[in-house]
């Protein structure tokens, strides 16, 4: 089983990128779940959300404590969550920053890719939703999921041209991740 | 007879049970006193003052009037007695 | 199967019942359902009337009357919103009324807190209405279906609520098989009322009665319950014969047949319980799990039954009667009465949302592994994980 754990806030579509990631993995031929946990709804608060990849039925309800993964959406949230907390030690942080990973000032031995999917969705989508590029840099980061699985579930639940445009941050992010 | 279930029972008891018999004191109106204002009518909690068509003056239904005496306090021109029942 | 949210799958298996009248009140965290819902009706994939109402006291109340007319009927709720629908779900049951209910379990104020528990549910136990726990989201959206079978049979005519973790299945994104418009159709008959209010045929329902005859119509309320028990299983069956899916009758039971240990539960902690007693199985430790799908009516024989080969139960409760134990651990102990069943041990757990992970179900058990070693047995009710350091 693989667990994923994304850290955002409120209105950055931390439950869509879940929600993204589960269903391309149900794409790929795997089982999968995914469910947030969240305080009192409002922008800006700092939110979890919880992805689980696995060969068999998931029956776990238990939220994440020792991810295979740690997406990060928002920089500034290094400051005041642990972001890294449980980190299976052979597992990875994928940031969406400017920054290089040395310069984020995660303490320990931990595999960290950065990537500024903020500028992608810019570029792409010429506003700052980033949340798309950057489950496109997980696919390219780690190969959990297939970058056609995350497209065709961004394209299913963005239809039309938002969705063809999301696609493309996504292959964006991933081809610079794989590069 | 057989419960039905939930309590369910056809409507209409009220008009069944005759609730005039409760009454003790009962209200006689003076016909060339009545002014046709309807106060009593309006004013009667349980709908026994009517108009009687014919003569546009007010009339009692004493097979509902309870005998309350509310018409008779209110009625503006004093035409109602509320008299012992005789039983 | 496909991904979706439970709350999706549960307003998925509503659209199918295709009930006539939907009256909700949005609340955290049942507001999914009742969206996705109130959107099939606005774009006309259900034909319906939804009812926007100012409270789920009139929620409820409204089901109340479109279900006396004959009206299938459907709302959902949690938490407060429950507490305010009190009195009414008292009067949906005294009626007779085959009103089905989701409740996406919710803890209870004060304090404030949104997160899961079955606090909501369990304070409504003596309602009169049936009550069904789901482990995921695919049982809380079958159980809608086999629910309205159950309900408007002639035999019972009771309302059922089914629970469902709020967040925990309510949000959560996993792959779920919906059942087809076609086979639901055959699978669930149009609501054949016995009686009902129209403008031509006038009744009056809930009519008063005196000491003579309360204690009758109480008794009747009691015993459509008992009949439920026997129907429960049956509709159970008859899903599995239609739609290949079986959840258990009133209890399903887990690695039980051999266990030393059981441990007994409601909703969606079935799961993660499952997941830890898969591990220790694997070491070894005789270790199986009673699911009680069915809180009221009351199992106590199948409870009886699958726990007599036993040496210890574990009752985990989402839920405090304050002031005595977990409702669960008080009404299987008074099931074990006199049976000569095994000792029995209570867990309060998971109130307001805390996590229940395999740490949470290992550390159950090893407690009451212990006291069946040492034969020391505290009969008391534990609160799981409480920190003490904040007391």
């Amino acid at each position: 089983m693989k667990e994923i754990r994304i850290h955002g806030r409120g209105g950055q579509g931390v439950v869509t990128s879940a929600e993204l990631i589960t269903l391309a993995a149900f794409d790929d031929g795997k089982f999968s779940h995914a469910f947030p946990f969240f305080g009192f709804e409002r922008r800006g608060a700092p939110i979890v959300s919880f992805v689980r990849i696995d060969e068999c039925p998931i029956r776990l309800r238990s939220h994440i404590y020792n991810p295979d993964y740690v997406i990060v959406q928002d920089p500034t949230l290094l400051d005041v969550v642990d972001v890294t907390s449980g980190l299976r030690p052979d597992g990875m942080v994928i940031a969406n920053t400017e920054k290089e990973p040395e310069k984020l000032g995660l303490e320990g031995k931990i595999r960290i890719r950065t990537i500024n999917a903020t500028k992608i969705a810019m570029d792409v989508l010429g506003r700052p939703i980033m949340n798309t590029a950057l489950i496109g840099a997980f696919a390219g980061a780690t190969g959990e999921v297939s970058v056609d699985s995350i497209k065709n579930a961004v394209k299913s639940r963005f239809p039309g041209d938002m969705g063809e445009k999301n696609a493309e941050a996504v292959q964006k992010a991933y081809d610079m991740m794989r590069g | 007879m057989k419960l039905s279930i939930g309590s369910v029972t056809k409507p209409g008891s009220t008009r069944i049970n005759k609730t005039g018999s409760w009454r003790t004191f009962k209200p006689i109106i003076d016909i060339e006193a009545c002014i046709g204002c309807g106060t009593c009518s309006m004013l009667c909690p349980e709908g026994s003052a009517y108009k009687d068509n014919v003569s546009g003056k007010y009339a009692i239904d004493y097979d509902y009037c309870k005998g309350c005496g509310i018409c008779a306090q209110e009625c503006p021109v004093k035409a109602i007695e509320m008299v012992m029942e005789e039983k | 199967m496909e991904i979706m949210e439970g709350s999706r799958a549960v307003a998925e298996a509503v659209k199918a019942c295709r009930p006539n009248v939907i009256a909700a009140y949005p609340i955290t965290p049942q507001t999914h359902i009742v969206e996705e819902i109130s959107r099939m009706v606005a774009d006309g994939e259900l034909v319906s009337e939804y009812v926007r109402v100012e409270s789920e006291h009139s929620a409820m109340s409204v089901c109340v009357g479109a279900s006396a007319t004959g009206a299938r009927t459907y709302t959902a709720t949690t938490s407060q919103g429950m507490a305010l629908m009190h009195e009414v779900l008292f009067n949906a049951a005294g009626l007779r009324l085959p009103i089905v209910m989701t409740a996406a379990n919710r803890s209870l104020s004060a304090p404030i807190n949104i997160w899961n528990d079955h606090q909501d549910m369990i304070s409504e136990r003596d309602s009169g209405w049936i009550q069904l726990y789901s482990e995921d989201a695919q049982e809380a959206s079958d159980m809608i279906i086999q629910a309205y079978k159950i309900a408007e049979d002639h035999d019972i005519l009771l309302p059922v609520m089914i629970g469902m973790d709020g967040f925990i299945l309510t949000h959560v994104h996993e792959p779920v098989e919906l059942c087809s418009q076609e086979k639901v159709d055959d699978f669930l008959p149009l609501y054949d009322p016995i009686q009902y209010l129209t403008t031509e045929n006038p009744l009056s329902f809930g009519t008063i009665v005196y000491p003579n005859t309360y204690t009758e119509f109480r008794y009747m309320i009691h015993e459509a319950m008992k009949k439920a028990e026997r129907k429960i299983v049956d509709v159970a069956s008859e899903f599995q014969d239609k739609f290949g899916r079986y959840y258990g009758g009133l209890i399903d039971t887990y690695e039980a047949d051999d266990a030393d240990l059981l441990i007994l539960a409601m909703g969606s902690v079935i799961g993660t319980a499952k997941d830890a007693v898969d591990e220790l199985r694997s070491e070894g430790k005789k270790v199986g799990i009673v699911k009680v799908r069915c809180y009221r009516p009351f199992p106590a024989e199948a409870i009886v039954e699958s726990t007599k080969d036993a040496k210890a139960i574990a009752v985990l409760d989402k839920n405090i009667s304050l002031g005595y134990e977990g409702a669960l651990y008080t009404d299987v102990k008074s099931a074990l009465y006199g049976k000569n069943g095994p000792l029995a041990m209570g867990f309060v757990l998971g109130l307001g949302g805390r996590d229940i992970n395999k740490k949470t179900i290992k550390n159950i058990v090893a407690k009451a592994d212990k006291a069946i070693k040492s034969g020391i047995f505290e009969a008391e009710t534990e609160f799981v994980d409480l920190d003490l350091e904040v007391l």
